[in-house]
């Protein structure tokens, strides 16, 4: 096989996929090379019992990028849009908010919520402009990342001066003590702590949780959508517009190593012995494993290989699923209710406990869960008359002390069993089976390092400019031909796509056909 | 459990209790942690040591890392810019190391002791650097500086004190070579390498039996003109030699602060010790642009008229109406063997070719009235001094 391919895209996750599109578009021959059966990546749907089934990692629809929507004219289809968050009270008096509204709290947790959400929605839109671009470099005197700087402050300033310190001050710190300021439901708190923290290795007082809810609301104001078939119908869909503009893509075939001669890449290995040839490598796989594993040490320098070795990944989301013979009972909750977003995050302090363990390597005594019924609004999920069950569960270290091993795994299910039973006294009785994904399963699986949503720690100090590290956060690595492309790579994960986009548009631009 | 005394201030090398007897001076400084001679009766006598017999110079201080394991070969050889893979067991490279940005970090000496074992000698420590380097790799890395005593013999009668001692076989050891020797049970490293650009060996040797080589190598070159010497005049014999001194001729990558301030090999004349075949070393991308963008510095060595030290003048272009410097010295000296006034420093390209002439100014202080002179000096290409016998193998015996 002597085959030359304008590029070759490692691993078929949304932004491989997004990536590969825009590189077909503009006429380029593409291979995309999977290790699993089907694309996706870690957005696949996937039985797990019979007939059952559901979207294996991220289970809710928020982030894709309408401008690759548009691009691509993708078309996904949803089935419910603007779907609702409850955080569950073991009294049946719930809260409930969805965009600038809530209910179930006091008129001033109304208020100040409604101004909360209007400030957080402005800055979430100002970053979101920037994750639609490459992050300009620091300390370069290349005029397009000065002016994008420039703009930068001028956007900032342009908000005004009180809404620009607000900016300043809020997006370091921990949502902890902003929500702690203004609200006095602890539901709320709850809720919205959850949002903060969620598919990361940080609890509500650590310090920039506030730009991680912001990173959650930054497309659509994070209105949540259920997508038809689960997450895996995205994928899919991304594949079929990747195969009609002329994208090969293999399943199946997993990459050994990138080939490199003379300093430049041309190709990679696969597992099974083959070959395939390009000078472009580009890969949606995390820093770290692209780095370390496919690429080697001996292929980079020093300094950048000790920046790749420390990208924080500890994943430390599970997910877990249940196949249910009936839909459980929770007070003060009808049937329609099922169809939206339900979290056990009685109060800011609950979920913060529930982080504690995670610092020394221990899974939550009590975890905080977001739960979906994704079959009451998709009966595509389930035979009739029965359902799924699909929540994030954390904390629950990919390093847990003593390993993943049966009885770890058999604890931590009967622990979020009990937290489940809190609220749904009768859901042992329906339940069929259950399946755990442990950050562990999901890197083993979905070939993730350390089983990390973003593939590195959405932190201030992996974001933007040093996002996956210092020197290489314009998608280019340094080592000619490399590029990466996946959720380690600014603006960072969830179903995005922004990564895989930016990605192309400047692979293309590098070589003037954009 | 009783506190253990914890060493405070300077460290003793092994040879330290011999050399004291010898010191007439109290002239001590510190290397590395360890009180270093200076100078131990007369420096010049000592320099005509290295020159005319053989001076015995205590080394033990240089930093001494041993690397091994299954990837020995392969980190070694992305640590440095030079093909290690040329580097056979029993020979000895001369290397230099870069950060990512391709500038020097430190030279050094790594002997292939047996296959797969390494030893690295730098004047600073590097640890940290060696340990960043070595993610990924399958190494072990172990400063072993305390452990091993070790001693430069550096001379013309050098090869014949060695033989005298018993020996045998070192008349086949080639410059760059290492053999092992037995010395009362103990395993002896002699290899032929030195920082005096002359005929001369340095000895490793387990710390415990310093005290015996010490004995044995001074009773062995009694009548050859065998002297301990100090740093003052194995400096003035690296000039002549035209071998850099970190922090004198180069700063360590890492010692910088301030931008434009670090070398890069090419910059330092070492072009010769950077293999841009072979796979990836570090530095080597930012070499590759140097090398296509052209380098700012570059490295010379100069002889200069008349006989006043040139101590850390500024080099000019013309003798006349300079409007700006092109240059510095960093390391100068009055050669007595050479009878040169001889000069290493740095200029900015394209000046600086071999042949070319320049201007150094010398200041110079009479009486305490200060004159400054314009002195005409030339590039050279070769070391000052480069006597055959330094390479002659076998050498020639005294």
């Amino acid at each position: 096989m002597t085959e030359q391919y304008d590029a070759i895209i490692i691993g078929a996750g949304h932004n491989g996929l997004v990536c590969s599109c825009y590189l077909a578009k503009a006429g380029k021959k593409v291979l995309v090379l999977e290790a699993n059966n089907q694309v996706g990546g870690a957005a696949v749907t996937r039985s797990f019992f019979e007939d059952f089934s559901v979207s294996a990692c991220a289970h809710l629809l928020y982030q894709l990028q309408p401008q690759v929507i548009k691009d691509l004219n993708l078309n996904p289809k949803i089935i419910s849009d603007n779907i609702t968050s409850i955080v569950l009270s073991d009294r049946g008096e719930h809260v409930r908010y969805c965009g600038n509204n809530v209910e179930g709290v006091s008129d001033s947790d109304e208020k100040n919520y409604r101004e909360f959400h209007k400030r957080m929605s402005r800055f979430a839109r100002l970053l979101n402009t920037y994750f639609n671009k490459p992050p300009p470099r620091l300390g370069t005197k290349n005029k397009k990342d000065l002016f994008a700087l420039a703009k930068l402050g001028f956007d900032l300033r342009i908000m005004g001066k009180k809404e620009m310190r607000e900016f300043l001050r809020l997006i370091g710190m921990n949502i902890y003590d902003e929500l702690d300021e203004r609200f006095e439901s602890p539901l709320l708190k709850g809720g919205l702590s959850v949002d903060a923290v969620l598919g990361t290795h940080l609890g509500p007082r650590s310090p920039n949780t506030i730009l991680t809810y912001l990173y959650r609301l930054s497309v659509n104001q994070g209105k949540l959508q259920y997508p038809a078939g689960g997450m895996g119908s995205i994928t899919t869909a991304l594949g079929e517009l990747a195969g009609k503009a002329g994208v090969e893509i293999q399943t199946n075939t997993a990459v050994q190593r990138i080939l490199i001669e003379n300093g430049v890449t041309v190709g990679v290995e696969t597992q099974a012995g083959d070959s395939f040839f390009s000078s472009t490598i580009i890969s949606n796989v995390d820093p770290k494993k692209t780095i370390m594993d496919l690429v080697g040490p001996r292929n980079v320098e020093t300094r950048f290989t000790h920046r790749i070795h420390h990208v924080r990944n500890r994943g430390n989301a599970s997910k877990f699923h249940l196949a249910l013979d009936r839909l459980p009972k929770i007070a003060g909750l009808n049937e329609n209710d099922f169809s939206a977003r339900l979290l056990i995050a009685p109060n800011e302090n609950y979920v913060e406990s529930a982080f504690n363990h995670a610092k020394y390597g221990e899974s939550s005594v009590n975890p905080i869960l977001e739960i979906t019924f994704p079959s009451v609004v998709d009966q595509s999920l389930a035979p009739s008359g029965k359902h799924v069950m699909s929540a994030i569960v954390q904390y629950s270290p990919y390093d847990l002390k003593g390993g993943w091993n049966e009885s770890a795994r058999d604890n931590f299910i009967q622990t979020i069993m009990m937290t489940l039973e809190k609220y749904m006294p009768d859901i042992k009785k329906q339940v069929l089976t259950s399946e755990l994904l442990t950050p562990a399963d999901i890197e083993k699986e979905f070939h993730i390092s350390g089983g990390h949503w973003h593939h590195a720690e959405l932190s201030l100090d992996q974001f933007m400019f040093v996002r996956p590290v210092a020197g290489a956060s314009q998608y280019q690595m340094p080592l000619d031909g490399l590029y990466l492309c996946g959720a380690g790579t600014h603006p960072g994960g969830n179903v995005n796509g922004a990564a895989g986009r930016n990605a192309a548009r400047m692979i293309l631009e590098q070589e003037g056909s954009l | 459990m009783s506190a253990q005394e914890v060493p405070q201030g300077r460290c003793y090398t092994p040879f330290y209790d011999r050399m004291k007897e010898i010191d007439r001076l109290n002239n001590w400084t510190t290397w590395a942690g360890y009180s270093s001679p200076h100078a131990l009766y007369c420096p010049e006598v000592e320099y005509f040591a290295i020159r005319n017999s053989t001076g015995v110079f205590d080394i033990t201080p240089m930093i001494k890392y041993r690397i091994s394991g299954p990837d020995a070969l392969e980190y070694i050889d992305r640590l440095v810019t030079r093909n290690m893979r040329k580097i056979k067991p029993g020979r000895v490279a001369y290397a230099v190391w870069c950060d990512d940005r391709g500038q020097v970090l430190d030279d050094g000496t790594i002997f292939h002791l047996a296959e797969g074992v390494y030893r690295l000698c730098s004047q600073e420590r590097h640890l940290p650097w060696f340990t960043a380097a070595a993610i990924g790799f399958d190494v072990e890395i172990k400063e072993e500086t305390e452990d091993i005593a070790a001693l430069a013999v550096q001379g013309p009668t050098s090869f014949s004190i060695l033989k005298n001692m018993g020996l045998d076989g070192l008349e086949n050891l080639k410059p760059f070579g290492l053999m092992y020797f037995d010395f009362k049970g103990e395993k002896m490293m002699v290899s032929r390498t030195g920082f005096t650009g002359d005929l001369g060996y340095e000895l490793w040797i387990n710390s415990e039996k310093a005290i015996d080589l010490w004995d044995d190598l001074f009773v062995a070159g009694e009548l050859y003109g065998i002297r301990a010497i100090g740093s003052e005049a194995l400096d003035l014999a690296r000039i002549e030699a035209g071998y850099l001194a970190p922090l004198e001729d180069f700063l360590p990558a890492e010692a910088t602060v301030r931008t434009g301030r670090t070398r890069s090999p090419l910059e330092l004349g070492m072009e010769w010790l950077v293999d841009f075949d072979k796979p990836n070393f570090n530095g080597r991308r930012a070499l590759i642009d140097e090398k296509k963008r052209g380098s700012t510095w570059r490295l010379v060595k100069l002889d200069i008229e008349g006989n006043k030290e040139a101590h850390s003048s500024y080099i000019f272009e013309h003798e006349e109406n300079n409007d700006a410097e092109i240059g510095f010295l960093t390391s100068s000296a009055w050669s007595p063997i050479c009878k040169q006034n001889i000069a290493i420093g740095t200029v900015k390209t394209p000046h600086g070719n071999v042949g070319d002439s320049v201007w150094v100014e010398i200041y110079y202080q009479r009486e305490l009235h200060w004159s400054r002179v314009m002195a005409k000096a030339t590039v050279v290409g070769k070391p000052f001094w480069f006597p055959p016998r330094r390479s002659q193998t076998p050498p020639f015996p005294y």
